[in-house]
């Protein structure tokens, strides 16, 4: 059966030969279809003698196998070649960018309001806020400043008219809430406030945040407490905190806060003006007279007010140096906090 | 103030060095803001006498000295017009050092020639010593000044000026006195009694003194002084003591009242004593009356200020300034000194109300010691007559109504409460006793004490819990940790936090800005409607900051604008905070939260395509704001015209119950080109409590039953809103409707024109059963139906 060998054999060669899935599935159709080659050979048996057919017949077959595997080999060989085209036609250059939006970001400011809120609210402060424009009773009066006092000349106030104000300070938020509410209080109020003042070291408006906790058994002790634990957690550092008095008429007594210069560690730099020390916030125990006014039980209650500047901690945690970077909003100096 | 160091260690020595000094009043409460040397740092000089003055044969205006260091005599060449034999001088030797300014290199006197003379030292001025900016000719040392001593020594120069910034409540210690005083207690060193003083009368001239407002004079004390020579000028050491207190020195008399000012705290003031009328009398000013004071100001005077007047017209605005019409001038020979303790209240804010403020003022509205009076009277007519000689007629008092003894106590248990510290009962009234408070009574509950007349600060319980908190030390009370009980937040899921708002804007790309509530009037136009009325300040800062804003668009836009002349090209920005208007007479202040983008979509990248934002991208950022509440899908956008939008790009954003929530749009292109704009700029602004309303979530349970879609492509009028399409939809889509979009919108060649090709998305899912497609089959052909008839759509394909 020379013709069942040579036919492999031309076949085997063809598929070695073929280069992809189609072509080879041609040459399966070719060899081993219903009208194949193989096909017609087996058909052709019936004109050998027939003690010669099953000979004949398990050649063909024997043939027809081989065939078939060596389709199959090839096909996986093929498939897999593919594939690695496939792989190799697809690499891309991973070092070029990633297809984005810009990114956003908070002011400097708001990043330093949320971080020092986040802090207190960890220890129980509510956070409350109130109008920018004020009347002169919760602005000045309700805090112990009549409108003789020495301390008006310190706040140099916006007028809208006679008795309206733009507030000096967020501490009439805190009149606000102990009018409407019942002691005890423990809040802090963020927000604009406005002064009128313009030079390199003072900007018409500004941030401040204000905290109020007044409860039975608070004393100067809890606020010293309260103010060191706050400045340690916003500075993340253990520096040392002092206490210098100091007036405010809603008050009493009343203290200046100054920390060791964190720029310099309290060996004096130019941050620091070479004391080692930064003025960072005032505090005090709230005066009896402000609590009156606003109807807290002074014999039950007792109280302590605290009040820092925003555009400084942000300045002395970011290195700020301009305050007017702060509303220039020149969005190359805003994107640095991004 | 500026208090003088060693006229301070005068009063009181604890031989603490300066800086020690400043460590113990900073943390007493007096802080102090400045050291400054009282002259230059120099070696060498000495005490000079000129013996002789020649002619410098080769200069006129030089002469050729003969000068004395009390051993020998050296030849100077000296250019000082006022040089003369036998005046002292500050004499700088051969070998002397002079620093300028600290940091520079010392300047060496040498030996020199000064046109072909030899001059062996210099005579020095004021100005070279450091203790005036400038001078006209040698400092003229007392004729008694020890010749070759050090001058240094002999003018005390290693000494200090204190800035002091005190607080308003610290008015007792606005003197020498006063810090003395202080420095006493936190030394616990004794200080020295105030001089004594008592100038017999010598004449009986006496001028009478009425006080009408016996509330705001409660004392007025009055001395007429005859026969003074102005012709001489205060002595050096008082002139120091003033210029190191930081006063420069104006006359004799001016001189002498600030002396007493400084040293003791009384201001006082010098009338001449010819120019008044019949008598004084402390009243309140008359209904308009006028009055020119000694800066030449005339001021019409409020009902409610205190003048002393004489018996025609006011002459001095009491404890302010006095009038120019009865001032003391060269001429004047005879003077009346008023020596006066007016209230507090009487004085306090009154300057400010006349835009002055002056150290008497400064004093008197802090108030002053009501009892010193007599004692500084009797002081400064010393001084005076020392200087200017004359005759003293005797003390005229008149007083109202003196405030009385002040008598507080203090529970001994309020210590704790208010402090946190326990501080024995003994410690406590030895404090009280340092500070100057007589111990009145005293029990193991509490102690009351009367409250000494300088510290009129002090009138309640709190008053003396400070008191003893400063002395006791602020530093030297624990820190406590424990108070309140325990509290939990109550995160309100209704009402969105600023944060989440704030952070999702960040996600989208933009940059938060903060800019000034007040604004330019000309950019607060550009966005002011009729209805809103905005309210200008009183006072601004400035003309193009004196308008609040009704929106936070204009901040924007000067915001895009300020970084658009940074070469900044493509911006995302927002800002949220209070916009103000005047409603109705009405102030109305209300938090917005605002957005202005410009520039290509999507930041320059090598896969982007550079097409500018447009309406859309904006609209997508509020869509998903508002989705932050879970409210999106109650929105509706409704084309609006308002300034300054462009009118065909504006929407007014209102929920379902037709609340509006804000407005967005393009801006109007004629705004944009005003604004020096190169591109299109896309707005929003929300009002922030709408935007924060949230629905808590509700699940409910998730059908197993599959969902059945159908896409429909309409033709319909191009004026068709998709937001009218929608309303249809709904309405007509029935209650299983899971889904709907709209995927295509179409204009052009293969569509009418004026007609638009739209493509739907629908999806129905029924929550237990599986629906059939005769029943959408039903829904769809309605839906077609109603589009046919309501928009006269036509079925596409």
């Amino acid at each position: 059966m020379g013709d069942t060998a040579s036919l492999l054999k031309e076949a085997l060669e063809a598929i070695a030969q073929s280069s992809d899935e189609r072509s080879l599935d041609a040459l399966r159709v070719q060899y081993l279809g219903k009208k194949g080659s193989f096909t017609d050979l087996l058909k052709s048996l019936g004109k050998l003698p027939p003690e010669e057919r099953p000979a004949a017949g398990e050649n063909i077959n024997r043939a027809k196998q081989e065939l078939q595997a060596a389709i199959e080999a090839r096909k996986t060989e093929l498939v897999s070649a593919a594939l690695d085209a496939r792989l190799q036609e697809e690499k891309i250059d991973v070092s070029l960018p990633g297809r984005r939006q810009s990114k956003g970001g908070l002011h400097p400011i708001t990043i330093t309001i949320e971080r020092i809120k986040t802090i207190f609210a960890a220890a129980g402060y509510d956070v409350a806020e109130g109008p920018e424009i004020e009347d002169e009773y919760h602005n000045f009066e309700a805090l112990n400043i009549p409108a003789h006092h020495p301390a008006r000349a310190m706040h140099d106030t916006f007028y809208v008219s006679p008795g309206t104000v733009l507030r000096t300070h967020t501490s009439p938020v805190q009149v606000h809430v102990m009018e409407n509410g019942q002691a005890p209080f423990r809040m802090i109020c963020p927000g604009r406030v406005y002064r009128c003042d313009s030079d390199l070291t003072h900007t018409p408006m500004f941030h401040q945040v204000e905290g109020l906790l007044i409860d039975e058994q608070v004393s100067m002790a809890d606020l010293k407490g309260t103010v060191v634990n706050f400045l340690q957690a916003y500075f993340e550092e253990e520096m040392p905190v002092r206490f210098r008095p100091s007036y405010f008429p809603f008050t009493e007594p009343s203290a200046e806060v100054d920390m060791g210069c964190v720029s310099c560690g309290g060996k004096g730099c130019r941050i620091c003006s070479h004391t080692g020390w930064l003025e960072v916030m005032g505090c005090g125990m709230v005066h009896p007279r402000v609590l009156e006014m606003s109807k807290v039980d002074t014999e039950k209650y007792s109280g302590f007010a605290f009040g820092m500047g925003v555009e400084r901690l942000a300045m002395l945690r970011y290195g700020v140096s301009d305050l007017r970077h702060y509303f220039d909003n020149d969005v190359r100096f805003l994107r640095q906090f991004n | 103030m500026i208090i003088c160091q060693s006229w301070l260690q005068e009063w009181v020595n604890p031989e603490w060095d300066t800086d020690t000094l400043v460590e113990k009043l900073t943390m007493a409460g007096l802080e102090v803001d400045g050291v400054s040397p009282v002259a230059r740092k120099f070696t060498g000089l000495i005490v000079g006498e000129v013996e002789s003055v020649g002619q410098h044969p080769d200069a006129d205006k030089l002469s050729l000295c003969q000068v004395s260091d009390g051993k020998q005599s050296y030849q100077v060449v000296c250019g000082a017009p006022n040089v003369r034999a036998g005046m002292r001088v500050p004499f700088a030797m051969i070998g002397a050092e002079i620093i300028a300014e600290a940091g520079e290199k010392p300047f060496k006197i040498k030996a020199a020639k000064l046109r072909g003379v030899e001059s062996n030292g210099m005579l020095c001025s004021a100005e070279e010593l450091g203790l005036e900016e400038k001078s006209e000719g040698l400092l003229e040392l007392a004729g008694d000044a020890p010749v070759g001593a050090d001058i240094r020594e002999y003018l005390n120069l290693d000494d200090s000026s204190i800035e002091l910034d005190l607080t308003p409540n610290r008015g007792d210690c606005l003197s020498v006195r006063g810090v003395a005083r202080e420095v006493g207690v936190l030394a616990r060193k004794p200080v020295q009694p105030p001089p004594e003083s008592v100038v017999e009368a010598t004449i009986n001239d006496e001028f009478p003194i009425k006080i009408t407002a016996a509330d705001e004079c409660p004392r007025y004390l009055g001395r007429v002084i005859r026969n003074i020579n102005q012709n001489v000028t205060a002595p050096l050491w008082m002139q120091e003591k003033l210029r190191r207190s930081g006063l420069r020195s104006i006359d004799p008399i001016v001189d002498v009242t600030n002396y007493v000012l400084m040293e003791l705290g009384q201001p006082m003031h010098a009338f001449d004593y010819t120019k008044l009328e019949g008598h004084i009398d402390v009243r309140l000013a008359q209904p308009e009356e006028k009055i020119t004071l000694l800066d030449g100001k005339e001021v019409t005077l409020s009902e409610d200020t205190l003048v002393i007047a004489d018996a025609e017209k006011a002459v001095a605005m009491a404890g302010i300034m006095g009038g120019l019409a009865t001032s003391v001038t060269k001429e004047t020979k005879d003077v009346f000194l008023e020596c006066a303790f007016f209230a507090p209240l009487a004085i306090a804010g009154k300057a400010r109300g006349y835009g002055m403020h002056t150290d008497a003022s400064h004093r008197y509205e802090r108030g002053v010691d009501h009892s010193l009076q007599q004692q500084a009277m009797e002081r400064a007519t010393e001084l005076l007559l020392e200087i200017v000689g004359g005759e003293a007629g005797p003390i005229t008092e008149a007083t109202g109504n003196l405030p009385a003894q002040t008598r507080v106590s203090l529970r001994f248990p309020s210590i704790p409460r208010q402090l946190g510290v326990e501080i024995s009962n003994e410690e406590v009234v030895e404090i009280f006793e340092r500070l100057g408070f007589g111990i009145a009574e005293l029990n193991d509950s509490q102690v009351t004490v009367d409250v000494p007349s300088f510290r009129f600060d002090v009138t309640i319980e709190a008053d003396l819990i400070e008191e003893l908190a400063r002395i006791y030390g602020y530093n030297n009370i624990p820190l406590g940790q424990g108070w309140g009980a325990q509290t939990f937040a109550q995160p309100k899921e209704q009402e969105l936090e600023i944060s989440r708002i704030r952070d999702q804007l960040v996600a989208l790309g933009y940059q938060e800005v903060i800019s000034y509530s007040f604004i330019d009037p000309a950019l607060s136009e550009i966005v002011s409607e009729p209805d809103i009325e905005p309210i200008r300040l009183k006072n601004p800062i400035s003309e193009d900051m004196a308008v609040m804003r009704s929106s936070l668009i204009p901040g924007l836009l000067h915001t895009i604008r300020y970084n658009a002349n940074r070469q900044q090209g493509r911006m995302r920005l927002f800002e949220s905070g209070l916009v103000f208007s005047r409603v109705e007479g009405e102030i109305h202040q209300v938090d917005h939260i605002a957005g202005a983008v410009m520039g290509s979509r999507n930041p320059k990248n090598w896969s982007n395509n550079s097409d500018l934002s447009d309406f859309f991208d904006v609209k997508g950022d509020v869509e998903l704001l508002a989705d932050l509440g879970r409210l999106g899908r109650e929105l509706r956008f409704v084309e609006a015209e308002q300034k300054p939008f462009h009118p065909g790009q504006c929407a007014r954003i209102l929920r379902t119950d037709g609340t509006e929530i804000g407005v967005m749009g393009a801006l109007h292109p004629a705004v944009q080109r005003e604004m020096g704009l190169d591109q299109p700029v896309l707005l929003f602004e929300l009002d922030l409590e709408s935007l924060k309303q949230a629905q808590i979530p509700a699940a409910h349970a998730l059908s197993r039953y599959p969902e059945v879609h159908r896409d429909l492509a309409v033709v319909l009028d191009e004026s068709v809103s998709a937001g009218q399409i929608s309303a249809l939809i709904h309405e007509k889509a029935g209650e299983f409707l899971s889904d709907f979009r709209i995927f295509d919108v179409y204009q052009g060649d293969a569509v009418q024109k004026g007609k638009k090709s739209v493509a739907l998305g629908l999806t129905w899912q029924h929550p237990s059963r599986t629906l059939s497609d005769d029943e959408v089959n039903a829904i769809i052909s309605s839906c077609v139906n109603a589009l046919q008839e309501q928009f006269n759509a036509n079925l596409r394909n």
